[in-house]
């Protein structure tokens, strides 16, 4: 078995207001040297084997349903085995 | 006149969506999001809530049900599809309509009657109203902000596919203060707030959302 690993963000231009609320509770907690917060998502997707077709369809599966193209950019990568 | 109301597990205003379409004067059809038939209606509304949990994004999991593939392609032929709250969420994921809604920039649940301006009273959904006609519906949402590239935007104000606009303040931080918009054809409206919450005087703040459902009526008539 192995796992890839797709990541989630909101694009950069677009509010994230969950990110903004886990900031803002940062210096209550007495940490005050973090500029910004963004929160994404991490998919973890166990195949049997990483091949081209595999990723190019984790690739078509990351695009239209894992993220929302118009507000979310994603990356795909391979997680190296333990 | 038949028009379908789809319910998907978690919507909640499928009931009261039925009821609008009944008092506008027309046969409510209730629609399973599991099956692929659109059981011969006229028109569909999807109607507001939290189709599967929100999970993933709002309205990401509901765009793949079965019967959204019959809604897509019918859609695309002209039938009237109306989006409400969820539903405009479920609409713009489909790629129906541009765009996307994201949690409220303040962050809490909103929940008020909200001043709305009619901007296209030429689509299926609005031509009972007045141009610019100012109406007063629910609002309720959690993730209303709507949000699109602002090529995007200036395309939709450009063609005219604004169909309402936030009056009295941006509830929920949407751009260009923009509660509900429609596609190029008019057939397709997608509206954050709740027409169907106030359609009559016993509760709610009016019978302003009434006339999302007799236009439609209107519509499916002229043919």
């Amino acid at each position: 078995m192995a796992r890839v690993v797709v990541d989630v963000m909101l694009k950069p231009e677009i509010l994230d207001p969950q990110g903004k609320a886990v900031h803002g509770a940062l210096p209550r907690l007495g940490f005050d040297g973090i500029g910004d917060v963004r929160q994404g998502k991490r998919f973890e997707l166990e195949v049997d084997e990483v091949t081209d077709v595999r990723l190019a369809e984790i690739n078509e599966i990351a695009q239209t349903l894992l993220s929302n193209p118009v507000i979310e950019d994603f990356t795909v990568h391979v997680e190296d085995a333990p | 006149m038949k028009i379908g109301v789809v319910t998907f597990p978690g919507s909640l205003d499928d009931t009261d969506a039925s009821r609008a379409v009944g008092f506008a004067g027309a046969e409510a059809v209730a629609l399973w999001h599991g099956t692929h038939d659109l059981l011969g209606v006229d028109a569909v509304v999807l109607p507001g809530g939290f189709s599967y949990g929100d999970y993933l994004r709002c309205g990401a999991i509901a765009r793949f049900a079965p019967v959204m593939e019959e809604v897509a392609r019918a859609a695309a032929g002209g039938m009237p599809v109306l989006g409400i709250c969820n539903g405009f969420q479920i609409l713009c994921e489909s790629h129906l309509l541009p765009g996307a809604l994201i949690r409220n920039d303040h962050r809490k649940f909103v929940c008020r009657d909200q001043g709305l301006r009619i901007e296209n009273a030429s689509t299926a959904w609005t031509n009972a109203y007045g141009q610019d006609q100012e109406i007063v519906v629910p609002l309720k949402n959690g993730e209303g902000g709507f949000v699109a590239a602002e090529q995007a935007l200036d395309l939709l104000e450009g063609e005219g596919r604004v169909v309402a606009r936030y009056i009295g303040g941006n509830p929920n931080g949407s751009m260009r203060d923009i509660a509900g918009i429609t596609n190029e054809r008019g057939n397709v409206v997608g509206l954050m707030p709740h027409p169907e919450h106030a359609i009559e005087d016993l509760c709610g703040p009016g019978t302003d959302g009434l006339g999302f459902f007799t236009s439609v009526l209107q519509t499916v008539a002229v043919g």
